[in-house]
């Protein structure tokens, strides 16, 4: 940059603007600076410094997602199907994993804990088989199907699957939305005799 | 006395201080306003109508009053409170039953009620008196975006005290959040930025995600909630105040009876 500053200096003085033209912005540390030059090196700077402002605001931006999160994993081994009754409902993974496992005589499947009318926690109630929620009142049956209070859809399911061990392994990055059609897929529901 | 007074007025200190004689002369009232930095934000002559009741009913003022209230017993407040899921409601219920002047955390709350409520009925005050209509556009948006500041003060307080109401409220409250556009994992567009079939906004990376710190209200959300309710918003609700103030004064004044 300090080159092309000097080259542009020297035409501009042999164009016989001379040093003291008007058309010169004089420096005291590296001489003349031609009008041109002058502006070339300020777009420059304002470059440079957009650059970093930009620069900058963008890792802010990243500085608010941690690389490591001390939460449970979202993916996790929830232990060998005969660890479970027929049709009973498990809280062990309610309040660590956030969902319930439920086993029926044909299967399993899990549903999510979060209330899908504003994200809430409901509550098992075993003696009424329903899933109620305590914030606004909305009920769910055991397969997940809502039938009161102001939710409107089911509760969410995730994929379940079986690990080469035999063991269950619940995956929270997959979910399954009975509106969509989706509790009929491979995974949102596990078979067994 | 006399004598006292003009001893202290011609001490370098006070001459220093002040930089201009008795407000008696038109010149002297002028330099006393210029050159006060609090005075300098408030327009130099107030309408008669400007201070009738019935006009602003003083609801700017009183918001403003009630900013301070917050700004001194948050600070008070803030020697007993530690934000972490360990402390957080222990040191609420300290504050009520082992601290001198155990009001003190519901002077702070009743004064944010009030505030929502006062700054609303600005609002409303400055609609019903076409106060938002030029010159006054610009000073408007900056009202509402303190109205918006507000509220988000109010609601980052909410979550504090840490007990089960604040925590399912902010669950709720920041579940909208979720529905962002384009930055909300199940928000409009989300599910268009993709990339081979992985998602590139998920419940780990989405608006609400940088809101709370995690997937769910937890300890990270506590700490984000507290250093912006205690020092984020309000340094940009104060640095609103003093434009909002100073456009009054830009401005013409506080607005005329229509």
């Amino acid at each position: 940059m300090a080159e092309e500053i000097k080259e542009e200096t020297k035409e501009e003085t042999k164009e016989g603007a001379g040093p003291r033209g008007p058309g010169l912005v004089r420096s005291p540390l590296r001489g003349e600076v031609s009008r041109r030059g002058f502006l070339s090196v300020l777009g420059m700077g304002w470059g440079v410094f957009t650059a970093a402002a930009v620069g900058m605001t963008g890792a802010m931006g990243r500085f608010l997602f941690p690389n490591v999160l001390f939460e449970p994993p979202q993916e996790f081994k929830a232990g060998f199907p005969d660890d479970f009754a027929v049709d009973q409902v498990d809280e062990r993974f309610k309040a660590s994993y956030g969902c319930w496992i439920v086993r029926e005589s044909t299967g399993f499947y899990v549903l999510s804990t979060t209330c899908t009318h504003l994200g809430c926690t409901p509550n098992w109630l075993a003696a009424e088989e329903k899933f109620k929620c305590p914030c606004h009142g909305s009920g769910f049956v055991k397969t997940g199907i809502n039938i009161e209070g102001p939710a409107p859809r089911p509760l969410e399911r995730y994929k379940i699957t079986r690990a080469e061990d035999g063991q269950i392994v619940v995956d929270k990055n997959t979910k399954y939305q009975q509106e969509k059609g989706q509790w009929g897929l491979d995974g949102a529901y596990l078979p067994y005799a | 006395m006399q004598k006292l007074f003009q001893a202290v007025r011609s001490t370098q200190i006070w001459r220093s201080i002040f930089r201009h004689g008795y407000p008696d002369t038109p010149r002297n009232r002028t330099l006393a306003v210029l050159s006060n930095t609090f005075l300098h934000l408030h327009p130099v002559k107030v309408r008669r109508s400007g201070i009738r009741l019935s006009y602003t009913w003083c609801m700017g003022g009183l918001t403003f009053f009630l900013f301070l209230v917050e700004t001194i017993t948050g600070l008070l407040l803030m020697f007993y409170y530690r934000p972490t899921a360990e402390h957080a409601y222990q040191d609420i219920l300290a504050l009520r039953e082992h601290v001198p002047l155990g009001v003190m955390r519901e002077m702070h709350r009743w004064a944010a009620h009030l505030m929502v409520i006062t700054v609303w009925l600005h609002m409303y005050r400055v609609f019903l008196t076409g106060s938002y209509k030029p010159p006054r556009e610009f000073n408007w948006n900056v009202g509402v975006t303190l109205l918006v500041l507000t509220l988000l003060l109010s609601f980052t307080g909410y979550l504090l005290p840490w007990d089960q109401l604040a925590v399912w409220a902010i669950t709720v409250g920041s579940n909208m959040a979720r529905a962002t556009p384009f930055l909300g994992h199940e928000g409009p567009g989300a599910s268009l930025l993709s990339f081979g079939g992985l998602n590139l906004i998920h419940a780990g990376d989405d608006a609400r995600f940088g809101l709370l710190g995690g997937r769910f209200v937890g300890e990270g959300a506590l700490l984000r909630f507290y250093v912006l309710h205690c020092v984020g918003l309000p340094l940009a609700a104060a640095t609103l105040m003093a434009i909002h103030f100073w456009r009054v004064r830009k401005d013409g004044g506080i607005s005329g009876p229509l």
